[in-house]
């Protein structure tokens, strides 16, 4: 379980998130919608500890992260993220990237190592790519991998940051089906999206994040449905 | 052969200057870049401010004329009573100013490794050591090769100016020649083409490494 308890987050002067409070349960996928700016990379990024806070707590599974004690290293093990931009390591093959966490993080061996980058390069419909460099494939196949490599540490959350819209439109079915197919497989996942027939199909519940307050929670129903605040009322009018 | 008082034994006398040449670069440039890749990583972390003194350091090896810091390395050694060999000598200066240059190479190529590709590797939980190692190093590695070809074809020129510390290398060793031969321009041939057969694998192993990376980028 994720728990975010009166997080706020400020770069210099500017205060991007102001008392962020929200519980993510096991097997729960929870999306984030917000204009741009609003703060939802920001939380996203301080959830696995790569931002510090500047007050509250954002606990997983009981430890806290921003905690002095706390060895980011091995939480990060347990919370997969996956940017927007995709970002492949240029100099290994498709199988390598997946391949070199698992190996140096995780202690694995080689053939084992191998075997479940395998397993979730198939997963993700990668498996004829194994021996090819991430420049020669297109930006939704670079994704997919970047989803594989999280995938293959075997997190018990996945964040996702807008993982489409770096892409051509196109290719933005590919990477959201298989999205798609992880919330079924029964993922944890936040996602930031601006993909809001994507957010309405697979969230359980739908986040809407304005200048740094979460101002809106609920069902996918009542956010797109009946939206109760002004400014959500106003930001899904925009994006329609 | 030609009409030359050259003998057998004066070309071998050459080849032994070709290898002192070599000795001094291969000491010099293996010892440089190691120094370079410490302070460079030390630069890139600290940032500009905290690195200050390092670099002011260095400064001073990028920028005095190498034969003033072959002199003066030779005389501070004799006053601080080192006892070194000018061979010490010449490596440990050359050393210094290889690692000078090195530096800013070695921080370059840290730099240009995009910072989402690094984050991407710490969010998979690799620690900071593991992101140099299996992340930043190859990535580093491929920008900063030119221009550390280029600063080794370099040094391996400029150690002919250990020659004033007394060792004979193979400018030394041509000019000795020359002197007692009287024949400078097939002497000078000569040393020039030992330069260039040296220099020749150096460089052609630059342009060797960057076509089998070629395919990743
Ligand atoms: N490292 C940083 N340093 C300074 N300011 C930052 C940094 N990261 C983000 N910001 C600022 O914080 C604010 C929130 O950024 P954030 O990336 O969280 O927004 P977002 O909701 O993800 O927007 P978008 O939809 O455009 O991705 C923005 O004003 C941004 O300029
Ligand atoms: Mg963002």
């Amino acid at each position: 379980m994720i728990e975010i308890e009166n997080a706020h987050k400020s770069f210099g002067n500017l205060e991007v998130l102001k008392g962020i409070n929200l519980n993510v349960e096991k097997g729960e996928v929870v999306t984030i919608i917000g204009g741009s700016g609003s703060g939802k990379s920001t939380l996203l990024t301080c959830i696995n500890g790569l931002e510090p806070i500047n007050a509250g707590r954002i606990r997983i599974d009981g430890t806290e992260v921003h905690a002095k004690t706390t060895d980011l290293n091995k939480l990060r093990q347990r919370v997969g993220i996956v940017f927007q931009q995709w970002n492949a390591f240029p100099h290994l093959t498709v199988l390598e990237n997946v391949m070199l966490a698992p190996r140096k993080v995780l202690g694995l061996s080689r053939d084992k190592a191998e075997e479940i980058a395998v397993k979730q390069l198939t997963h993700v419909g990668l498996h004829e790519k194994l021996s090819v460099y991430p420049n020669r494939m297109s930006g939704g196949q670079q994704q997919r991998m970047a989803i594989a490599r999280a995938l293959a540490m075997s997190p018990e959350y996945m964040l996702f940051d807008e993982v489409t819209s770096a892409l051509d439109p196109m290719l933005v079915g590919e990477v959201l089906d298989t999205l798609k197919m992880l919330a079924e497989e029964g993922m944890t996942m936040i996602c930031v999206t601006h993909e809001m027939a994507f957010a309405r199909d697979v969230s359980d519940r739908v986040a809407f994040f304005h200048q740094g307050v979460m101002a809106e929670i609920g069902a996918p129903d009542e956010i797109f449905g009946s939206p109760r605040k002004p400014e959500t009322q106003e930001f899904l009018g925009s994006v329609r | 052969m030609l009409d030359t008082a050259l003998t057998w034994n004066d070309l071998l006398f050459l080849g032994q200057g070709a290898a002192m040449t070599l000795a001094v670069t291969a000491v010099s440039v293996a010892a440089g870049t190691i120094m370079g890749i410490i302070f460079g990583v030390i630069r890139f972390q600290a940032g500009p401010i905290w690195s200050m003194p390092l670099m002011f350091f260095l400064d001073i090896f990028r920028s005095v004329p190498l034969l003033i810091q072959l002199v003066l390395g030779n005389a501070l050694q004799s006053i601080a009573k080192l006892g070194w060999p000018p061979f010490t000598t010449s490596c440990v200066v050359l050393s210094l100013y290889t690692a000078a240059y090195c530096t800013e190479i070695v921080r370059g190529g840290i730099a240009s490794v995009p910072v989402t590709t690094r984050r991407a590797g710490r969010s998979l939980g690799m620690t900071w050591g593991q992101d140099m190692r299996y992340i930043v190093a190859p990535l580093a590695t491929r920008v900063s090769l030119p221009a550390w070809i280029g600063l080794t074809l370099g040094v391996m020129k400029d150690s002919a100016l250990v020659l004033w510390l007394g060792l004979i290398e193979l400018l030394r060793a041509s000019q000795i020649l020359v002197t007692r031969l009287q024949e400078p321009l097939f002497i000078l041939l000569i040393c020039g083409a030992i330069y260039f057969i040296i220099s020749f694998p150096i460089a052609r192993l630059g342009g060797y490494l960057e076509r089998r990376w070629s395919p990743h980028d």
